[in-house]
């Protein structure tokens, strides 16, 4: 009996685990679209890393380790990391490469300086903080799921609402200017919603690997179809899958952390897509480039055969 | 000071010059984000060579990391080569997966041992002197001074030699192809070197903020000057005052030592962004001013310009008109006047006002402008 129950509790955290964890995907991975798309698949990384800051200081300033306390802190420093990055970069000649990897570390460093400070006064309470930099999808109760499960939504549904307003803005920002689309608020709007998707991932996935949640499953997606709807579902699909097949596969093998196994089973699709995808694929590519070669060949014989006929 | 701070500075220094040297042609080549993904991927290469060599300070594990990041820039750009993937996502997808490997290979095989990725990726520049160099007995300072110092004299060979070929690579690179220099061996070359230096340096300040380390004072000395050469040095002293700042802000304040250098390089940053001649905030907001008030001058004279000598001219120059006519207010026409009368563009008769030959003649150009 007491086995019973003690299978039942096992299995009660790994099924809540796996639902956060395929959330959490789907999440990052239909907003990753959309960073995909506008080739800022790097500003998940930087605003993940500087989250840090946001979370310590939101500890120093509260005392309290509720996660969304610790979520708001992370979404407001990642937040103004992301508008440091932009204003360096129209405000000066430095690039968008050099600005990010500037805001990520700084930042990354800050928070480094304040978790110092938090071991250093002693706080009792603090263990636990710099999962936030490695993450531990372990620690995923029922409370973040919903959490997960609320703030997800609302970001999903604002994408569904804005639908066309958005897709007018990452394919023709110029276009969508001249017919008197807000665009400035749209881009903020919807790197708000990248930071949402990010800091919501950060206590499962961690800084360092949350930008691959972001950007694989996108990027998986990509090679599968060239409609934005489609790839929203598709890349949803593909994070919410490897969600659950990263938190399966390392709930049964020893010693296999959650996030890191993520991440790879999301490469896995990525690279399944890009080799077998039809029409994009390498394979697909590669049998193409050959009938190409051989119809060329025998176009070539024949014109050689009967020089003649074939120029009449 | 001890004997021990000293070393800690020392060796901050010496990190910080070697970083800042290729960092310098990652920002101009926009490779930056190069030093990110080589200071993350390189676990793997770490983890497995330590399995080979058992020991964490072997020379091995340096060159296998270095291995690694090479290898990093390599998938990046095969990856990219496939044209399924751009740039920033290839970059974005490798760098994770190889630190997800190394994760995992320690998680599982290493977790017994002195080898976590907390002391990986954040490193701890106090814990630099511990390690120590002995040979016969005598001690002849921490280990990693000496593997920066090797470090810093590697890149400053590498640029002091190469120094023409990098210049015309990174600013000219189908030039520096057509004048025969290979632009692909220039760039590997230089990612060897970001890999080593970000390497030797991860034992000391962790992976993220070698970044730091790399892409900070080459950004901010991007923006005091346009010679490259000039980049290069200012880049070597940014980095050393960076580095003496933050160890002192972590030495009064008892915090990470790296974190604290990191901090003091985007306050820096910030300060330069103001200050800065020509292109700080503070120089373009008064440049913004300048322009508002010189405009209105020329607009001002060029008006009376417009209507010298005519009949209307007596009721055109006057002060009060000018509310009217160029839709300014009174308190912002009458400034204008003052600043006008200041530089000698128009004198005041009461309430008149006549065009000076200075002020003609800038009224002259403006309009063939």
């Amino acid at each position: 009996m007491q086995f019973i129950s003690y299978l039942f509790q096992n299995y009660y955290t790994l099924i809540i685990v796996a639902i956060g964890a395929a959330l959490l995907g789907a999440v990052s991975g239909a907003l990753g679209t959309y960073a995909v798309l506008r080739r800022q698949s790097l500003l998940g990384d930087a605003i993940s890393h500087a989250a840090l800051p946001g979370i310590a200081l939101a500890f120093l300033l509260t005392g309290s380790k509720t996660p969304l306390i610790l979520v708001l802190g992370a979404a407001i420093a990642g937040w103004v990391g992301t508008l440091i990055i932009l204003s360096i970069v129209r405000l000066t000649r430095i690039k968008y490469d050099s600005a990010l990897a500037l805001v990520l570390s700084t930042f990354f460093g800050f928070g480094l300086v304040l978790l110092t400070f938090i071991q250093r006064t002693g706080n009792a309470n603090q263990a636990g903080l710099d999962t936030f930099i490695f993450g531990q999808a372990a620690t995923i109760l029922e409370r973040d799921v919903l959490i997960i499960g609320i703030l997800g939504g609302v970001a999903l549904v604002i994408v569904f609402i804005l639908w066309k307003e958005l897709k007018l803005l990452i394919f023709d920002e110029g276009f969508a200017a001249s017919i008197g689309f807000p665009i400035r608020t749209l881009d903020i709007l919807l790197t708000s919603l990248l930071v949402i998707a990010i800091v919501l991932g950060l206590q499962a996935v961690g800084a360092v690997l949350m930008s691959a949640m972001i950007v694989a499953p996108a990027v998986a997606a990509r090679q599968w179809t060239n409609k934005l709807n489609l790839m929203v579902v598709l890349a949803a699909g593909f994070g919410a899958f490897a969600g659950v097949c990263g938190t399966i596969i390392s709930s049964s093998v020893t010693d296999i952390p959650t996030g890191p196994m993520i991440i790879l089973c999301a490469a896995f699709f990525v690279s399944i897509s890009i080799a077998f995808a039809p029409k994009r694929g390498l394979i697909w590519n590669g049998i193409r480039q050959r009938k190409n070669r051989r119809s060329l060949k025998l176009a070539a014989r024949r014109v050689l055969e009967h020089p003649q006929k074939e120029i009449d | 000071m001890t004997q021990d701070h000293l070393e800690i500075l020392l060796i901050a220094i010496v990190t910080a010059s070697a970083c800042a040297l290729p960092g310098v042609f990652l920002v101009l080549r926009r490779m930056t984000l190069m030093s990110d993904a080589i200071s993350h991927a390189i676990l793997p290469g770490i983890v497995l060579a330590f399995f080979l060599t058992h020991n964490i300070s072997s020379p091995l594990l340096i060159l296998a990391a270095a291995a690694t990041g090479v290898l990093t820039v390599v998938f990046v750009e095969l990856l990219q080569k496939t044209k399924l993937v751009k740039e920033d996502a290839a970059i974005g997808l490798t760098f994770p997966v190889l630190f997800s490997i190394g994760v995992i290979l320690i998680s599982r095989f290493a977790s017994n041992v002195h080898l976590d990725t907390d002391a990986v990726l954040l490193g701890e520049l106090a814990y630099a002197p511990l390690n120590r160099l002995k040979l016969f007995g005598y001690d002849l300072g921490p280990i990693s001074l000496y593997v920066m110092g090797v470090l810093l004299m590697l890149n400053l060979t590498f640029i002091l030699i190469f120094y023409k070929e990098l210049k015309l690579a990174t600013f000219d690179a189908s030039l520096a192809a057509t004048l025969g220099l290979s632009p692909v061996l220039i760039h590997y070359g230089l990612m060897t070197l970001v890999s080593m230096t970000t390497v030797g340096a991860f034992d000391a300040v962790g992976s993220i903020l070698v970044v730091a380390l790399i892409a900070g004072p080459p950004v901010t000395a991007y923006l005091m000057t346009d010679s490259l050469t000039r980049m290069l040095i200012y880049s070597v002293v940014i980095g050393c005052v960076n580095a003496v700042g933050g160890y002192w802000l972590a030495y009064i304040t008892n915090v990470s030592i790296a974190g604290a250098i990191a901090t003091v390089t985007f306050l820096v940053f910030v300060v330069v962004f103001l200050i800065v001649p020509n292109r700080g905030i503070i120089a373009i907001a008064l440049r913004h001013v300048r322009q508002k008030w010189e405009f209105a001058q020329t607009m001002l004279v060029i008006h009376l310009f417009n209507h010298e000598g005519l009949p209307e001219a007596q009721t055109e120059s006057e002060i009060a008109h000018l509310h009217e006519h160029l839709q300014w207010e009174p308190a912002f026409s009458s400034r204008v006047v003052k600043y006008a009368l200041n530089n000698r563009y128009v004198s005041q008769e009461a309430a008149q006002l006549t065009l000076t030959d200075r002020g003609r003649a800038i009224a002259q150009k403006a309009l063939v402008q």
